[in-house]
Order: C-alpha cells, then structure tokens, then sequence
C-alpha cells in the first residue's frame, strides 16, 4: 500500500538453490546415496544435498549480490536464483 | 609491558574462557563481546572455537558481519596478529581475512581427539618462535573442519609459505587437503587453525605445546616493541 511517502512495491518472491560445486567431495549425498539401495531404490547415482532458501525481495536486482556475500560461498558453492510468481 | 589479548566472544561461542585463560598466561586478556567496535586496546585478537550465532546457513557465514568482525578486519589490515581457532578459523575464511573454507568433515563425524601438528611456516607471530619441523600436540574437535581450497591456491600457498600447519603423516583427522591445519594470510599477520591450543596449555592436561602458538605471539609483540 502507498503510504507516507514510501514508494509502492511489489516483492518478489524467489527461491535460491545452493549446492556444493562440481568436484567438491559432498560426503551428505554419498551418504544418502549409500543408504538408497537398503531400501530398495537401486540405480539412484551422483546424489549432492544442497540447501534451498524461499524468500521475499522488495528490489530482486540485488539478489546475485546477496548470494555472493552470504547465502552462498562462492568458493565452495554454486547458487541458482528462480524467481516465482509475484507475491 | 605485557602483551593485551582480546578474545572475541559471539553468541554461540564456547571456547572464550579456555581462550582467555590461556592468553593470560603470557598477557593480559578480556572478552570482546561481538557488538564492540573499539579494540583500539589490544595488542592481538584471538577469535574462538564455538558455534556462533548457531552456525546458520555455513559456519561462520553469519558471524563474519558481526561489528567486532569488521573492527577486526580494521585490526589486520593495520597489522594487528589475529589468531582464529576452529568456529574462529572457519569466521576468518568467510570474511576473506584467510584463504580458503572449511567443509564438513569427510566422514560426517564429529572428531574429538589428541593430534600431533608439523609447524611448517613459521612466518606468522604465532609460529615465529617456533621451529619448522616440530611436532605439536594439541586436541581437536569439529564437524567441519576439511580445509579446502582449489589446486591452484594451494599451489600458491604452500610456494608463499603460508600453509603454517599440517597434521602429522596418518593424522588427519577430517579430509584436509593436503593434511593443512593451519594457514596464514599473505602479510603473515593474520592465522586460522582448526585444531585447539588453548586446551593444550598444563601438563595436566595431557599437552602445553598449543601455550607455544600464544607465548609466540606476545613474544614477537616485545620483539617488535625492542625494536621500536
């Protein structure tokens, strides 16, 4: 809502994909990968866990930025924005 | 005068009062507690083991903005000797004060044992005492201790002399790369370990050896103030 002079915005909402980069020792999904054929799931192979992270941004042109300095750790993590429907 | 150490403490720390004590043994020490901005007092930082502000996200991601953090960047880009033990060594690799990150161990085991270091570099005040070669006994305890950095940085590090510290041949304890424990920033001043020398300060404790990394310290500070 427009209101007492702060400008009108729509936020958006985006999800951030972070997940270990290629070639990076990912012992998670080795683990998880180990445990599938326990359980009857066989041919599940290259399994990496990531992280996911939702949330809202009032000016989405920053998200690369804020990625670069927190949510992901560029030396050790590649990180993918999508942005969803507006909120 | 006696070297003035101040031991960084976030929310999250644990291991400040074993930081401080053993700083105590060759200084004077006290607590910064994270929203500080002065450190204008200390000769050198220590920041410590722990959990801060929970490990969220990666550890040290989110403690790395705290205001002593930057107050601490001021300190090290001016020369101040910063020291950071485990939490505090995965702190200074994420504000790019070190080279470097530190994974999550190989085996996806917390690791809580004796180890025996090599000093390789003694080009950092916490080594400089030192002798190249030596062993030292000190404990760890981590889940993410595996100390990476692509090949070619390495390279780099291990040419300028800042790979300070390795685990003995057979002892490491994580999945470091190239059995690295300890590295250095390219000035030398500022260094991260991941293994723990203020619980190896008395005998009585099985080692004094990491005493050695803080006595280090203070000693190059009255070297540095001889000369002066």
């Amino acid at each position: 809502m427009p209101s007492r002079g702060r400008r009108y915005f729509c936020p958006v909402k985006a999800r951030v994909l972070i997940r270990p980069k290629e070639g990076i020792l990912d012992p998670q999904g080795k683990a998880v990968e180990r445990a599938l054929p326990a359980l009857g799931f066989s041919g599940i192979n290259h399994v990496r866990v990531g992280r996911l992270v939702e949330l809202e941004a009032e000016d989405p042109s920053r998200l690369g930025e804020l990625c670069e300095k927190l949510l992901a750790n560029p030396l050790i993590e590649d990180y993918e924005i999508v942005e969803l429907q507006e909120a | 005068m006696p070297a003035r150490f101040g031991v960084i403490q976030f929310p999250g720390s644990c291991d400040e009062r074993d930081a401080v004590a053993a700083c105590e043994r060759v200084g004077e020490a006290r607590l910064v507690w994270h929203e500080e901005r002065d450190l204008s007092d200390l000769d050198v930082v220590v920041v410590p083991g722990g959990f801060s502000y929970g490990d969220y996200l990666r550890a040290g991601a989110i403690a790395r903005f705290a205001p002593a953090m930057e107050a601490v960047a001021r300190f090290a880009a001016e020369g101040g000797p910063v020291l950071g033990i485990c939490n505090g060594f995965q702190v200074l690799c994420e504000a790019g004060l070190l080279p470097g990150a530190l994974l999550p161990n190989e085996n996806l085991r917390f690791v809580c044992r004796q180890v025996d270091l090599e000093v390789v570099s003694t080009g950092s005040p916490f080594t400089a005492e030192l002798k190249a070669g030596e062993r030292l006994s000190v404990p760890v305890k981590h889940m993410s201790g595996r100390y990476y950095a692509p090949d070619e940085l390495l390279d780099e590090l291990e040419a300028a002399g800042q790979v300070v510290l390795r685990y003995a041949p057979g002892q490491n304890p994580n999945g470091s790369a190239r059995d690295i424990a300890g590295v250095r920033n390219a000035a030398g001043n500022v260094m991260g370990l991941m293994p723990h020398p203020e619980h190896a300060v008395d005998e009585l404790t099985g080692s004094a050896d990491g005493l050695r990394l803080f006595a280090s310290a203070a000693a190059s500070l009255r070297a540095v103030h001889a000369a002066a």
